[in-house]
């Protein structure tokens, strides 16, 4: 029997939902028949908006898919404006203010508090500044994401951004593709850094060398959600550049028809994978979805990976580093990947000023300003902008990485963004930096769907629940030592249920643990991949400290979590188009 | 008239005439038809399926016992009640 969701897609999807939407938009967020407004808001997600979640019915999260993260010159500026203009709720956040942007671990752009009766004055604005939602969300092809300085890294063997924008332009918009069995997610690394994180994604590139010709070896397979975390698998597969897209369209084709429609949990490729085992995903791509003879898989450059390999060399893309063509690019701290909008003119303006204009965004949930030449560092570099987003942040400042949580979020069980920049300041202020560590990932997801990927952090946090003193509040599930590199891993999950307010306490008592106990200069990942698993427990203690949290309640419940009056109740949504509460009598 | 049901938000969530009645994070005492404590706490981390008898709508959900650690997928247990004023959630132990 078909699902929901797919029956919903068979009656209208793709780019065919746009002039519903716009129909919609003109006639007012009560134009969608009540029994209908799931079936659309399923739909509206092709073209980048989800539907907030309970309490804050009328208003949209809005997805803005930038290709390997690049926003080009320009593009920045234009959407700081849709985020000044459009991207403002009834609440402040107590943290970020009335209107702020979001750069998510895909590379891409999020705006809350979007109304629907906008949304055609916004596809306007951005799509005249060559900007789209299209695809954001949705079963398709999702934002390409890659090594974020693509074709600006002295690290490069092939430059990945011209392939990743062929992929773009092939596969956006294009009707044989446009409704998959759920979603797609390509990763396009060039470097030999592995900074694209293809082993998370359904479909990666990396970079292999066969007849003395640089192209991809082809994996397939990975990902991060519902408890199943999987490494994409090395599918023996080599094709030169100029066939990438061919056999991005096989494995999609492959998918389409061999994905699970009938059950939205097993309907990821990665299931597939399980199911079919590599050797049949290449036989069958061969026999049934190529034209041309497969060549076994090059000489891949896997054990130069530095990114996220849980060393000292090369975490993110923060900090001052060379172009190849003697500029610069400047990597900046985002803590928590979401800026005021006042910030983000003055980013835009920095990289006019001393850059390209060209901004970059990561997997970090960082920013990357590049085309900065020497002459400019020092001047750029003093911008009083990057007291804040610094190029040389403290290394808890640096590693903190969060996903949109409670606060909007449906599927989220905690508060996630605004207690994760609790924890960092509260670790910046009283716990030590074990010597040597210059970079340390914690990632929180309020979730099992992963988006802050925290299974390849040194300390993952997700979201649970759990009761304390008589009460259920908010809690998290502890994992360690995960990371990516030629031998990825992801984290043990080690102590479970802690409250939330214990947490950090946790992890100043597992760092005391890991000083006292490294030998000569382990990486924490090492460290914790030498203990035997009952030693994993013994490592430290979930402990109440001096660090206050305000969200210990069922934020999930309430219609906003920082509104003085949260109650569900008290929510002014849904509203029309000016903002105003529509009344049920209405 | 037809109560309709189904899960959303990658079955964070169980709709009861498209409107989202019970969700992930709630903490459920349930009497001992989970786990081996006589008064389980479960939170629900996902739904499995949901469905009615009557009037009374029903959910299978995916989580863990507080107390005890154990993990795994409830039998089905009552949500709420459709009326003729709408849906009614109950409260209290489910069993």
């Amino acid at each position: 029997m078909p699902t929901d969701v797919e029956r919903w897609k068979d009656e209208v999807y793709g780019n065919e939902i746009r002039e519903h939407l716009f129909r919609f938009a003109e006639e007012g967020w009560d134009a969608i028949p009540e029994e209908e407004e799931d079936a659309w808001f399923e739909r509206f997600k092709w073209w980048g908006l989800y539907h907030q979640r309970k309490g804050q019915e009328s208003y949209f999260m809005m997805r803005i898919g930038t290709p390997n993260g690049v926003l080009e010159p320009g593009q920045l500026r234009t959407v700081a404006e849709v985020a000044d203009e459009y991207a403002r709720g009834p609440v402040d956040n107590p943290e970020f203010g009335a209107a702020y942007c979001d750069w998510t671990t895909r590379q891409s752009i999020q705006l809350h508090w979007i109304k629907l009766e906008d949304v055609p004055d916004i596809f306007e604005k951005l799509e005249e500044n060559d900007l789209t939602t299209q695809q954001a969300c949705g079963d398709s092809w999702r934002n390409i994401v890659g090594c974020p300085v693509a074709g600006k890294d002295t690290h490069e063997h092939i430059d990945a951004w011209p392939v990743a924008e062929e992929l773009h332009e092939t596969f956006k918009g294009n009707d044989a593709y446009s409704n998959l069995p759920r979603k797609w997610k390509v990763s396009v690394t060039g470097c030999d850094q592995g900074c694209g994180q293809g082993d998370i994604n359904d479909l990666a590139f990396e970079p292999a060398e066969k007849h003395g010709e640089l192209g991809f070896n082809v994996r397939v397979g990975g990902g991060l959600s519902r408890k199943e975390p999987r490494l994409a698998r090395d599918v023996d597969i080599w094709v030169p550049e100029e066939k990438a897209t061919d056999i991005a369209a096989a494995v999609t084709e492959l998918f389409n028809d061999h994905g699970d429609r009938d059950n939205r949990y097993n309907a990821r490729i990665k299931f597939l994978v399980d199911e079919w085992g590599a050797d049949k995903v290449r036989r069958v791509l061969q026999e049934d979805y190529t034209d041309w003879d497969l060549e076994s898989a090059g000489d891949d450059l896997r054990d130069q990976y530095t990114y996220n390999a849980g060393g000292h060399e090369h975490g993110d893309h923060v900090g001052v580093h060379e172009q190849p063509d003697g500029n610069y690019y400047v990597g900046l701290n985002v803590l928590v990947g979401r800026q005021g909008v006042e910030d983000v003119y003055e980013l835009a303006d920095l990289a006019d000023e001393y850059g390209s204009g060209e901004v970059r965004l990561t997997q970090r949930q960082n920013v990357i300003v590049t085309d900065i030449p020497e002459e400019d560092l020092d001047d750029f570099l003093a911008a009083d902008l990057l007291e804040d987003y610094s190029p040389d942040p403290h290394p808890f400042m640096r590693g903190s990485i969060a996903c949109t949580g409670t606060e909007f979020c449906s599927l989220s069980i905690v508060e996630t963004k605004n207690r994760q920049v609790r924890y960092a300041r509260w670790l910046k202020e009283n716990v030590d930096v074990p010597d040597g560590v210059t970079d340390f990932h914690i990632h929180l997801s309020g979730c099992t769907a992963s988006c802050a990927q925290p299974q390849i952090a040194d300390i993952s946090l997700r979201g649970m629940k759990t009761r304390k003193d008589g009460e259920p509040v908010e809690a998290l599930d502890v994992g360690l030592g995960g990371g990516l590199g030629e031998n990825p891993h992801f984290a043990e999950w080690v102590e479970m249920r802690v409250p939330a307010d214990e947490v950090p306490g946790y992890i100043q008592n597992l760092l005391a643990t890991y000083e006292d106990e490294r030998q000569n200069d382990e990486t924490f990942r090492d460290f914790i991949q030498r203990q035997e698993e009952d030693a994993l427990q013994e490592l430290a203690d979930p402990e109440e400290t001096d660090y206050d949290d305000p969200y210990m309640h069922n934020t999930k419940m309430t219609w906003y979590p920082y509104a003085d009056d949260d109650d569900m109740d008290a929510s002014p949504a849904p509203t029309n188009g000016e903002g105003e509460p529509i009344s049920a009598d209405d | 008239m037809a109560t309709r049901l189904r899960l959303l938000d990658d079955a964070a969530w169980v709709s009861v005439n498209d409107e989202r009645a019970v969700g992930t994070s709630e903490v459920w005492p349930v009497a001992e038809s989970f786990c081996s404590c006589s008064l389980a706490w479960l939170v629900v981390e996902a739904f499995v399926d949901v469905g009615a008898d009557g009037r009374r709508v029903e959910a299978r959900p995916h989580g863990h016992c507080l107390n005890c650690g154990e993990s795994g997928t409830a039998p089905w247990l009552p949500v709420g009640k459709v009326t003729d004023d709408g849906f009614e959630l109950v409260e209290g132990v489910r069993r």
